[in-house]
């Protein structure tokens, strides 16, 4: 059905969203965390499981026992101690290893070759902005691969324009709520380039379940090539493609630029998504469906009918409108 | 010293209900009763009702998520049906079944007549009864004027700012809202009653180091409800201040504070865990010690735990917003306060090994049940312990593995304290007993049922897999974990079909139970089955916290222990 291909998500261990397969620093450290904690919770339900088990098999009354009521015993002050005292040094012994993840994951200096990145969460779908970079996108997140010796990390400053969201990619980070009228910051340093997913983790509406999220880390040449292309105006004039010219000019004169924005045009709205170069981008729709001509076009005529719920109106255009403009959005590389 | 008064006799007097007359004059009866066992068993039914009503919504999208992009609900069906079933669970199920046993059981145990405030007790049920309704009446209502929407979809947090007026219109954000204010009205009375009654109403001689831990913890319950709830019910108003009067509490867009309603929401909603799950270790510490036939293993202690477990848990709601970005500071001092709430909580569980420990078990349905809940409440606490460590609540937090993790407690642990509970009071109720062999069938069911659900439901969680979708790609490695935990569900329908029979068939087939079937100790096991309007003919003296064990036993009294 379609002509081109969503690059395979990378990932291994059953799961392309697994939580134990990190991939960055953050997710690393909570990987560590979890398996201490998986180690002491797992041997304590062997240490007390085994006991109620013992205990049941071994005190459960048979036919043919006497009638006699067992000795009746009240309590001893230093059984019940050893219990209260054991799980206070355990408890203690957890929150003194968790507080060293969180400071090192919340409180460490922000290194000077950070990347600056800044998250808007909308119903249902994601903006992305690089302040220094002149750069704006959405839904599927760029950034460059970390080396630990020179790390790059990115720092997400993330607000939403509507509702409560939730950032999760599970391989690079653990989530951060989006949160409207607040600012929240977090970083991810993916290790080895690859894309890597995940999706909206606060209930946020309708179509919560199809705002999905695609962060690719490319290599520092690679970023470097995405960024330099993504900062180019859009494509303006198409010669010999008398379809994409024509769209164009349908798009520039509906009601397409109240939402959209196509930088060195005369669409300018920030609702929706940038479209400057929505044919780099490999899914549409935040995520669920692969962008060729033939979904785009699907799309175009009655979004609902693909993600219902979806915020983006059907136009009502006839059928050569959606061709053309078909035609037009599919040159904007 | 022994006890002198001759509580065992009693005078023989059963009423006059039911039999010989009008239907009309029957109804009547009820809805006018002030009677604490009538109000009492009221809250049960209506819970019931709406627990296969919340069953039928979990049920129906356990339907939808059995295969990824599935097409059997639309997304605005599926999201009013996980809002409308969790705050039916919670508001309309397990709060009144909890007040439903207290009801009946605090006057019976603490040998009183009645409750403190029998009007108030009744005016609490009918306004509870009417927010459940309420709540439902949303499906044909709600539209209203903009004819958007039917039943709310906000889920049950109802976080702002989505249940502001541009993102919710219509009315059925306003149902939510007043149901759950109307409901909010009747928990507070109740607990009103509840703790007035336990203070005030003892019999003579059960101080309250006598007092038997059922209405111990009800106690703490009650304490735990007015500071709980009243948040609760004050954020609705101020959300409905925000809806139609243009106040900005929530409403981000004029400056006000999504993290506050947040905060409003979860210093109820994590002792409202507490309120939940306190009595479901109410119902353990009468059930375990009768029996392995042996007293509870260190009342003081448990006694310590229950209050002290009351007091952390108004200090630890912010464990819920681990990932709202509260800074390293906060993040820690909940960490801390979620993590000390296990030490009470494992005393707990502690004593109870040691209460089974010597003892003489039998496995009767009630303890059948309670072995249960005793395995299931130790993981759903080991994976308490998990989430409260901020960062792995990074990654946990709204995933299915705290859908599991909670379900864990209100299911493996509170629901099935409440099937020992039925199994345990059901002949003092009815004066029949359950159906031995159709309560194993629900026990055999309802558990395999329960963990091929909520064992599996973990995994997907720890895959990425966030709550509150109502599909899911096919790529993410989700797809048999989710048809499993799908196919527990019809196996916890099946037990829980099994079980309702068994009310039912046994109140007019079952065999005669007594005054005292299991052997018990406790004051409502004195008086006959069903027991009279007015409790007590003679008012009960008690001189040890089994009074009962000291008539039996009068050569070995408690008191000389005490």
């Amino acid at each position: 059905m379609s002509s081109l291909h969503v690059t395979a998500a990378t990932g291994t261990l059953f799961s392309p969203t697994s939580i134990f397969d990190p991939a960055g620093t953050p997710s690393h450290s909570i990987f560590g965390l979890s398996m201490l904690i998986l180690g002491v919770t797992f041997a304590i339900f062997l240490i007390v499981g085994g006991l109620l088990l013992y205990a049941l098999l071994r005190y459960r009354v048979h036919p043919g026992d006497s009638e006699r009521e067992p000795p009746q015993i009240y309590g001893s002050t230093q059984i019940e101690l050893s219990w209260t005292v054991i799980p206070i040094l355990i408890v203690v012994m957890l929150f003194l290893t968790t507080t060293r993840v969180i400071l090192g994951t919340e409180s460490i200096p922000k290194p000077k070759q950070a990347l600056d990145v800044t998250v808007i969460g909308h119903q249902f779908w994601w903006e992305y902005r690089y302040p220094g970079l002149g750069v704006a996108t959405a839904n599927e997140l760029h950034i460059p691969v970390s080396d630990p010796s020179q790390p790059t990390p990115a720092y997400l400053t993330m607000s939403s324009a509507d509702v409560a969201h939730s950032f999760w990619v599970p391989r690079l980070a653990g989530k951060m709520d989006v949160i409207p009228n607040r600012v929240n910051v977090m970083w991810m340093d993916p290790k080895e380039p690859g894309l890597y997913l995940g999706q909206c983790a606060q209930y946020c509406g309708t179509q919560h379940a199809k705002m999905l999220l695609r962060v690719y880390a490319d290599s520092p040449a690679d970023f470097a090539k995405w960024v330099e292309q993504q900062k180019q105006p859009a494509v303006t004039s198409f010669p010999g493609n008398a379809a994409a010219t024509e769209g164009q000019r349908v798009f520039l004169h509906s009601a397409c630029i109240n939402c959209h924005a196509v930088a060195g045009t005369v669409a300018n709205g920030r609702f929706g998504p940038d479209l400057t170069h929505l044919a780099s981008r490999e899914t549409l729709a935040s995520g669920p469906i692969p962008n060729n001509a033939e979904n785009l076009r699907k799309w175009i005529e009655d979004p609902n009918a693909m993600k219902p719920g979806s915020l983006m109106p059907a136009m009502h255009l006839n059928d050569h409108e959606l061709d053309v403009i078909t035609a037009y959005l599919t040159q904007l590389h | 010293m022994a006890t002198t008064t001759p509580i065992m006799e009693v005078i023989d007097e059963t009423e006059a209900t039911g039999h010989g007359r009008p239907p009309v004059s029957v109804i009547y009866d009820w809805i006018t009763t002030v009677d604490h066992k009538k109000i009492g068993l009221m809250y049960i039914f209506y819970a019931l009702f709406f627990l296969v009503v919340g069953g039928f919504e979990a049920i129906l999208m356990r339907i939808q998520l059995a295969v990824p992009n599935n097409h059997f609900l639309s997304p605005q069906v599926f999201n009013q049906l996980f809002t409308m079933h969790g705050t039916t669970m919670v508001f309309f199920v397990g709060m009144p079944i909890l007040f439903g046993f207290g009801n009946y059981l605090i006057p019976l145990m603490i040998g009183a007549r009645d409750m403190a405030f029998p009007r108030l007790n009744a005016f609490s049920f009918w306004i509870s009864a009417f927010a459940g309704l309420l709540l439902y009446y949303s499906y044909i209502g709600a539209s209203g004027l903009y004819a958007a929407g039917s039943a709310p979809d906000v889920g049950w947090f109802a976080y702002a700012p989505l249940t502001a007026k541009v993102f919710s219109p219509g009315h059925s954000t306003d149902y939510w809202t007043l149901g759950i204010f109307l409901s909010g009205v009747g928990s507070i009375g109740t607990a009103l009653n509840i703790v007035t009654t336990i203070l005030c109403m003892r019999c003579e001689g059960m101080k309250l180091n006598r007092m038997p831990l059922l209405p111990w913890i009800y106690l703490v319950m009650g304490g735990l409800v007015f500071v709980a709830v009243s948040p609760l019910t004050a954020a609705q108003i101020m959300l409905t201040l925000d809806r139609y009067l243009g106040s900005h509490f929530f409403d981000t867009q004029a400056g006000g504070s999504a993290v506050l309603w947040m905060h409003f929401f979860w210093i109820f909603g994590h002792p409202e865990v507490y309120v939940l799950v306190l009595p479901a270790f109410a119902f353990m510490n009468e059930i375990i010690p009768v029996f392995s036939r042996k007293a509870i293993f260190g009342y003081p202690a448990m006694v310590a735990a229950s209050v002290g477990i009351g007091f952390i848990s108004l200090g630890v709601w912010a464990h819920h917003m681990f990932t709202v970005g509260l800074g390293p500071a906060g993040n820690t001092f909940f960490v801390f306060s979620t993590m000390v709430i296990s030490v009470p909580t494992g005393i707990k569980i502690f004593n109870w090994l040691a209460t089974i420990w010597g003892g003489k078990i039998i496995l009767a349905p009630p303890m059948m049940f309670s072995v249960g809940f005793l395995f299931q409440f130790l993981i759903a606490g080991l994976t308490g312990i998990m989430l409260s460590a901020a960062p792995f609540d990074w990654q946990l937090g709204n995933s299915y593995f705290v859908v599991a993790h909670f379900h864990y407690v209100l299911v493996g642990a509170i629901l099935f304290a409440i099937f020992a509970a039925f199994y345990y009071w059901y002949p003092k109720v009815t004066g029949r007993m359950m159906n031995v062999k159709l309560a194993h069938w629900h026990f055999w069911l309802f558990i395999v049922g329960f963990h091929l659900t909520f064992d599996f439901m973990h995994i997907p969680g720890l895959l990425g897999m966030p709550r509150r979708i109502y599909t899911y790609e096919a790529d993410r490695g989700w797809e048999i974990l989710n048809l499993i935990v799908s196919s527990g569900a019809i196996f916890q329908a099946a037990g829980t079909l099994v079980f309702v029979y068994n009310l039912v068939s046994s109140y007019f087939k079952g065999e005669n139970a007594g005054h005292d079937p299991w052997d018990a100790w406790t004051l409502e096991w004195s008086i006959p089955s069903p027991p009279p309007s007015y409790n007590f003919a003679i008012e009960p003296v008690v001189s040890s916290r089994r009074p009962l064990w000291d008539i039996k036993h009068p050569e070995d009294q408690d008191s000389e222990y005490e």
